[in-house]
């Protein structure tokens, strides 16, 4: 919350435009990179290459700057209603939830249409979700390490349910591309629910004083006259449903949602405002990078972004849970 | 299932004894291992029961076949059992938890890593003629220097908070998951799918090439805690308390902790990761025995594990007819009682 | 005979224990005192093999403590430590038995049983034997732990701060049991104290330690002067005599 530090000050003004340039020169970089040997011009100029880019390339991208960006704020938000750094998707079970809800979808429900997948996956998520945060505000905590801790292992038990199920219907291998984010299937006319999720960014961004003031405790929210329970209900399924429009699309990226606001509010403080649009950006620019990387590493294959972000994903958390001195607020 | 039933077994055992004895100094004091002797006889009884049920229900006629057949699978089930049940108990002691196991804290991912990574540098011509024995042995010895270095750092000297332990195991077991699908993905991806999953065993697909090796070296691992049995008792009261007692602590960390490396080795060697059921039978051994004293308690988890597994084993073929793993029901079962002991933990 | 030399521990560049060398005596009484941050328990510490030193040697009766093996050591030199929180939950008697380990590996010989019980009734703590160690008040569990030590049967015995949080008449009887322990059984005992009357008045010999080393060292009449005491805590003492007792006072 301070920013009296001059570094943070300049690292805060500097930030967004240089969010900004990363993410315009990684997508050209993942709009110019692929299978067939195509320059960056030829895409708009000739015309396959036109053909290629909106039936393959722009949808590719588009996806990727989509998935980031909403996972980045699904994180931040939550870590601001839970009042910890640590929490995002992938620490809270929402991720296993929205997993298991597909699961079900399309154990009950075989024809529903994608919109439909979509908001059962929700419904799941935001249940599960829902029992981290009862759960945690229920125990006396000692340690802010805790919290992140029970959602890993409750997110551990609904992937045991949902593994249970999928072993029975013959689906392990689906719930295995879930889990793991892979934009290789990614073509027109299958990425567009995608834009729900940047759509719930935008609305994020509106309560994002709301979330903030949630932030500094319910006393404090509520003294200046904000409802927590209402805007962390909101909050949580904004997050809920960005997290279940992701696993449902392309597959989670793990990790993502807790390590790019806590590397961006390091940067530039925790004014939510001003974080929210740099960690949209950042998110994006990671998942851009990161995917390019898969693309090219194997060539002519690909492995999935969500194996590349994990590995990352998990090096950096452990860092931040490891760092000196690291004083949270405890919920 | 099957944790139900010894439960209940457990309490009705211990019930009888407490009532009587409160006042006759004498009487009291025959009394825990009165106690701990039924407690022990009833379990070996649900092991006989459990083994009995698995190889003979539903044989019909074909004994010559299905015996040999489930003979083997069965002892391949008490040797996972009586593997994680050890290294749990053993794990358990030295980091005075109980709701630590080392699949939790990422033994078996590792364990799955070094074993991709031998595919990776040796190539998928030499697996497919490599003599499961060498596989087994070589990533034994791996995890060994592995597990080890990076465990004896986590727990380095103490200084770092419990859940953070935890958690960096956590994270440490996604991390290596995570590195080992990359290395998969890295190598020839089509090839190495189908080879990995041969590789890397589960409940369903018993991997009972490396059985009669990793049975003796199971046996050898629970001598070894046996003969640890009292020591263990003593780190139980901490590392302070060990040391001034004349224990030489780090060389017995480091031993024990070798020890549980070795055991997750077989375990994982021949049903793969399964990441709660240590936890489950380490802390009903706890439950039923109600003791501290590690000859009785490694006893009783072996054998908690051994009736959890093989009639677990059995149930799932003849009622829910194969529809489900057993690993799957365990980590279901006792990731909901790693909830319940989380709560009361963090409540105490 | 504890024979420490040129003893130290660092932490960062904070100099903890500052090249310490004493001796102590294989009987009596011995009080270790001075301000928070002297450096009394870490000194204990190292002496007890909890702790690492940067520097320096400790030997018992001529075992090396830092290279002998943890077993010889444990027959001749016993710790209490300040922490008697338990999680096994345990029985006193069992507690007590583990006093026997260094001797039996765990296996108790008659001799064993003998001496757990001799140790139980010591302390008073017969009627006690079989609860459990997590039933008992602040003041019986630290007994109990006095048992432990005193079953492992060696002729050192160290005890950091054994009066923390016990009130007066618990304290009182601890010293008591610790004066009794190096009357009749002939034994060294060395502890670290806050309380410099209780020191005062049960010990043979005080050390007094500021800043890492030691400052005064001798008979309480020597140590338990109004010169002395301020030298080591910095502030003004006057020290009255009350019957055989020298008592200090510090509290205006």
């Amino acid at each position: 919350m301070i920013l009296s530090s001059p570094t943070r000050t300049t690292a805060a003004t500097v930030a967004p435009w240089v969010a900004v340039a990363a993410v315009v020169v990684l997508a050209a970089l993942s709009l110019a990179v692929g299978v067939a040997d195509v320059s960056l011009a030829q895409l708009f100029t000739d015309p396959d290459g036109q053909t290629l880019l909106l039936l393959s390339r722009w949808p590719r991208t588009a996806a990727l700057v989509l998935a980031g960006a909403a996972l980045a704020i699904s994180g931040l938000i939550m870590q601001q209603l839970t009042r910890n750094r640590f929490v995002a998707p992938s620490t809270a079970g929402t991720v296993d939830a929205a997993t298991l809800g597909v699961l079900v979808s399309l154990i009950l429900f075989a024809s529903a249409p994608v919109m439909g997948k979509v908001l059962i996956s929700t419904a799941f998520a935001l249940a599960g979700t829902a029992v981290f945060v009862i759960l945690i505000q229920r125990v006396q905590f000692k340690d802010v390490v805790f919290v992140p801790l029970m959602g890993l292992l409750l997110g551990g038990v609904y992937r045991a349910i949902a593994e249970f199920f999928a072993y029975r219907e013959n689906l392990t291998q689906s719930l295995g591309t879930w889990m793991n984010g892979d934009f290789s299937g990614v073509i027109q006319g299958r990425y567009e629910t995608l834009w729900l999720a940047g759509a719930a960014a935008v609305v994020a961004y509106a309560f994002a004083h709301q979330f903030a003031a949630a932030g500094m405790g319910r006393d404090f929210a509520t003294g200046i006259g904000v409802n927590v329970r209402r805007v962390t209900a909101i909050g949580l399924s904004i997050a809920s449903f960005t997290t279940a429009v992701v696993v449902v699309t392309v597959g989670a990226i793990p990790f993502l949602g807790l390590i790019v606001p806590n590397l961006v509010t390091m940067a530039i403080g925790d004014n939510l405002r001003r974080a929210l649009p740099v960690t949209a950006l950042a998110g994006a620019a990671l998942t851009l990078g990161c995917d390019t990387l898969a693309r090219v590493l194997i060539l002519p294959y690909e492995i999935p972004v969500g194996s590349i972000v994990g590995v990352l994903g998990a090096v950096v958390f452990a860092a931040l849970v490891l760092r000196k001195g690291n004083r949270y607020v405890t919920a | 299932m099957s944790p139900h039933e010894l439960t209940l077994e457990g309490t009705e055992a211990g019930k009888a004894p407490t009532r009587p004895g409160r006042s006759v100094g004498l009487v009291r004091r025959a009394l825990p291992s009165t106690r701990t002797a039924r407690v022990i006889a009833s379990l070996s009884v649900l092991v006989v029961a459990s083994l009995t049920v698995f190889l003979t229900w539903g044989v019909d006629g074909h004994w010559d076949y299905a015996l040999p057949r489930r003979a083997e699978q069965a002892i391949a089930l008490i040797v996972v059992g009586a593997a994680i049940a050890v290294s749990t108990v053993v794990f358990q002691t030295l980091t005075h938890n109980r709701i630590l196991t080392p699949s939790i804290m990422g033994f078996d991912a590792l364990y799955t890593l070094f074993a991709t990574t031998l595919v990776f540098f040796l190539g998928a011509n030499s697996v497919e003629t490599m003599d499961p024995w060498i596989m087994f042995s070589s990533t034994t010895v791996l995890l060994l220097a592995g597990a080890t270095t990076l465990y004896r750092w986590m727990i380095g000297d103490g200084s770092r908070g419990l859940y953070t332990l935890v958690l960096m195991g956590v994270i440490a077991g996604t991390l290596f998951g995570s590195i080992q699908s990359f290395m998969v993905r890295i190598m020839d991806p089509n090839e190495y799918d189908s080879l990995l999953d041969q590789l890397l065993p589960s409940f369903g697909a018993l991997e009972t090439d490396v059985l009669a090796l990793a049975a003796v070296v199971m046996i050898a691992g629970v001598a070894v805690a046996f003969r640890f049995a009292r020591t263990l008792d003593v780190l139980g009261l901490g590392r302070e308390r060990a040391i001034t007692l004349g224990v030489d602590y780090r060389r017995a960390v480091t031993w024990l902790l070798m020890l549980v490396a070795v055991l997750v080795a077989v375990a994982t060697a021949l049903v793969g990761p399964v990441t709660f059921l240590g936890l489950l039978v380490a802390n009903l051994a706890y439950q039923v025995t109600r003791m501290h004293r590690h000859v009785i308690t490694l006893t009783a988890s072996i054998l908690v594990a051994a009736v959890a597994l093989v009639l677990g084993q059995a149930l799932l073929q003849h009622v829910l007819h194969f529809n489900a793993t057993l690993g799957s029901i365990i980590n279901l079962v006792g990731g909901v009682y790693f909830i319940v002991l989380i709560l009361k933990e963090s409540r105490a | 005979m504890i024979a420490v030399d040129g003893l130290t521990k660092s932490y960062g560049t904070a100099t903890v224990v500052d090249g310490v060398s004493l001796t102590l005596p294989d009987a009596g009484v011995t009080s270790i005192i001075g301000p928070n941050g002297a450096g009394k328990s870490t000194l204990l510490s190292m002496v007890s093999r909890i702790l690492g030193p940067d520097a320096g040697t400790a030997s018992v009766d001529g075992v090396d403590v830092f290279s002998a093996s943890g077993r010889e050591v444990a027959k001749r030199l016993s710790v209490l430590r300040q922490d008697t929180h338990m999680t096994a939950r345990i029985t006193v008697r069992e507690l007590v038995e583990f006093g026997r380990f260094p001797h039996s590996g765990g296996r108790l010989t008659p001799d064993c049983r003998a001496s757990v019980t001799s140790a139980l009734s010591y302390c008073d703590l017969d009627h006690l034997a079989h609860r459990g160690l997590h039933e008992l008040s602040g003041g019986q569990r630290q007994r109990a732990f006095v048992a432990m030590v005193l079953a492992q049967d060696t002729r050192y015995v160290l005890l950091d701060e054994p009066l923390n949080n016990l009130d007066m008449a618990h304290a009182t009887g601890v010293m008591r049991l610790l004066r009794r322990l190096a009357d009749e059984r002939d034994k060294s005992i060395v502890l670290v104290l806050h309380d410099i009357n209780y020191a005062s008045a049960h010990s043979d010999r005080i050390i007094a330690m500021r800043d890492g080393a030691v400052v005064a060292d001798g008979a309480p009449a020597e140590v338990i002067t109004p010169e002395a005491l301020e030298d080591v805590y910095g502030m003004p003492f006057t020290v009255h005599r009350l019957g055989d007792d020298l008592v200090a006072s510090y509290f205006r």
